[in-house]
């Protein structure tokens, strides 16, 4: 164990602190350390919850003390989108409106799962106001910004936790996929992301954007760190209504099951076209590593993308209406304009958008009868510069942010379970998204962890951050 | 009359709804709801059999 643990994994911070070699709180301070040391130059936490922190990380040593068996995450810092409940903040969900709110009574299901496991909540992110965002910038926080270059976006919505986790402040974070709030994040900041199963992690106790299409996930800097706290949240679905009462099925002891038998396809078609070199180059070097010679065409794709965006904009106002009418002005005026939009959207348009979505998944789940997996690109391009507006995109002037999500929104439609991992290009990262079917994260993952095990993707640690 | 459909359109709804659009926010919100008619159009265009149902409990 280093005496630095800012860049370990967690899962070798749970080795290190059960087996008595260094203790929990050493490494609570050491992140609150380096949390107050880069935050004011990342822009990654809200809030930080250092007293909570230390109190817990006690209790941990202590237990340990006594001889008591330590979780799979024992001593593990962790931080959560603040759309998340942490009792006794006021789940801002990136908002300036949402300050007003009364601070949570109980913390969200996963934060409880997470430390039932061991791990220790350090504080909450900055996000996207109301997650309607890929940028990471926030109108009332200030951008939670790149470690890999702090001119940079940190990728949205959940930019909090891309840059806590690509800047070494804490080794694992949670935050939601509405459209690729999770993948985006993870491609811009170089690091592992896992979008479960629409329907597979509770969100009871977050601040909701699109009922349809949100989920919940985790960032880590390592495959198995992602498959251990996956996990440790897995379980019933409290009081979201979407979620699936599955029996958990336990990924972290199936990740060395290698590559052999699986049939690994590559997205073709619309996920090719609109990419920048360095977005095919990472596609392309990780399908060569996975053995993806078979490219196949996800159909519909764009029109995918479509519905997708037609049904964030209607229920996201849906969502608002209310405070729409009354608080307009304290929004963030690029989300306020865009949810009055939806607002105004026919519903005949939004249920259209609704009809093809199943239709469209019966397409899309047919495709997986001869393959186990399909690759993408996570993003069009590595991470922009914040305040950029526009891109070239297939040789055409085209706005930045809602483009970025291209190739993240028509796989999350239809709630595929996506493993997002980083390929560590120069000058900056980007990430490809390995889709599977449905409740197969195990797949996912299993792929993901054979890639970094061959080094085809890796988080690449800042070069210029705090070290 | 105003100069672009769409105003009028904004007009409407935002009386239909209550909701106020202040004056300097109409030329992004035109810009947002034209983008959005747009893909809803390329969506609503594709034809499928009328016992295509939505998913309103959508199951992965």
């Amino acid at each position: 164990m280093p005496a630095d643990t800012s860049w370990s994994t967690g899962a070798d911070i749970a080795a290190a602190v059960s087996n008595g070699a260094v203790t929990a709180l050493t490494v609570t301070e050491t992140a609150l350390t380096r949390i107050a040391g880069l935050n004011p130059a990342l822009g990654a936490f809200t809030s930080v919850t250092a007293e909570r922190a230390r109190a817990r990380a006690k209790a941990i040593d202590a237990a340990r003390g006594k001889g008591d068996k330590l979780g799979p995450l024992a001593g593990v810092p962790f931080a959560v989108k603040n759309l998340f409940d942490v009792a006794g903040l006021p789940t801002l969900a990136g908002s300036r409106i949402n300050r007003d709110r009364a601070p949570a009574l109980h913390d969200s299901p996963l934060i409880g799962r997470l430390e039932a496991a061991g791990a220790v909540l350090v504080g909450a992110l900055n996000m996207g106001e109301y997650a309607y965002d890929f940028t990471g910038e926030n109108a009332h926080d200030g951008p939670s910004r790149n470690p890999h270059d702090l001119s940079r976006m940190s990728g949205g919505s959940s930019g909090g936790s891309g840059s806590a986790v690509g800047g070494g402040l804490v080794p694992l974070a949670l935050g939601s996929d509405t459209n690729g709030s999770i993948r985006v994040p993870s491609s811009f900041c170089g690091i592992f992301g896992l979008k479960p199963t629409y329907g597979r992690l509770t969100r009871a106790r977050t601040f909701p954007f699109v009922a349809s299409l949100d989920h919940l996930g985790p960032f880590a800097r390592s495959t198995r760190d992602l498959a251990l706290s996956y996990d440790a949240m897995q379980g019933p679905p409290d009081d979201d209504a979407a979620c699936v009462d599955r029996v958990p099925e336990p990924t972290a002891g199936l990740l060395d099951r290698g590559l052999d038998g699986l049939r690994i396809a590559v997205a073709g078609g619309y996920f090719r076209q609109g990419a920048f070199p360095e977005a095919l180059a990472a596609l392309d070097a990780v399908a060569r590593a996975a053995g993806a010679s078979r490219e196949i065409e996800i159909p519909e794709a764009q029109r995918a993308r479509a519905a997708a965006y037609v049904i964030t904009t209607t229920e996201g106002a849906a969502l608002h209406l209310d405070r729409l009418r009354t608080r307009a002005r304290d929004f963030d005026p690029a989300v306020r304009d865009r949810l009055i939009a939806g607002a105004m959207v026919p519903a005949s348009l939004a249920t259209k958008a609704q009809i093809f979505r199943r239709w469209y998944r019966e397409q899309v789940l047919a495709l997986f009868k001869d393959c186990d997996a399909i690759l993408a690109p996570s993003t069009p391009c590595a991470a922009p510069l914040i305040g950029q507006q526009t891109f070239v995109l297939d040789g055409v002037e085209m706005p930045l942010r809602p483009n970025i999500g291209i190739y993240t929104q028509p796989i999350s439609f239809i709630g595929l379970p996506v493993a997002a991992v980083p390929v560590a290009l120069k000058p900056l990262p980007i990430g490809v998204q390995i889709i599977a079917p449905p409740w197969r994260e195990d797949i996912a993952l299993r792929i993901a962890f054979a890639l970094e095990t061959m080094g085809a993707v890796a988080a690449p640690r800042p070069t210029d951050l705090g070290r | 009359m105003a100069a672009d459909p769409l105003d009028d359109m904004i007009d409407a709804a935002a009386a239909a709804l209550n909701l106020w659009v202040a004056a300097e926010w109409k030329p992004a919100v035109r810009a947002n709801l034209g983008v959005t008619l747009k893909l809803a159009a390329l969506v609503a265009d594709f034809e499928l059999p009328d016992e295509a149902e939505p998913a309103p409990v959508f199951r992965a």
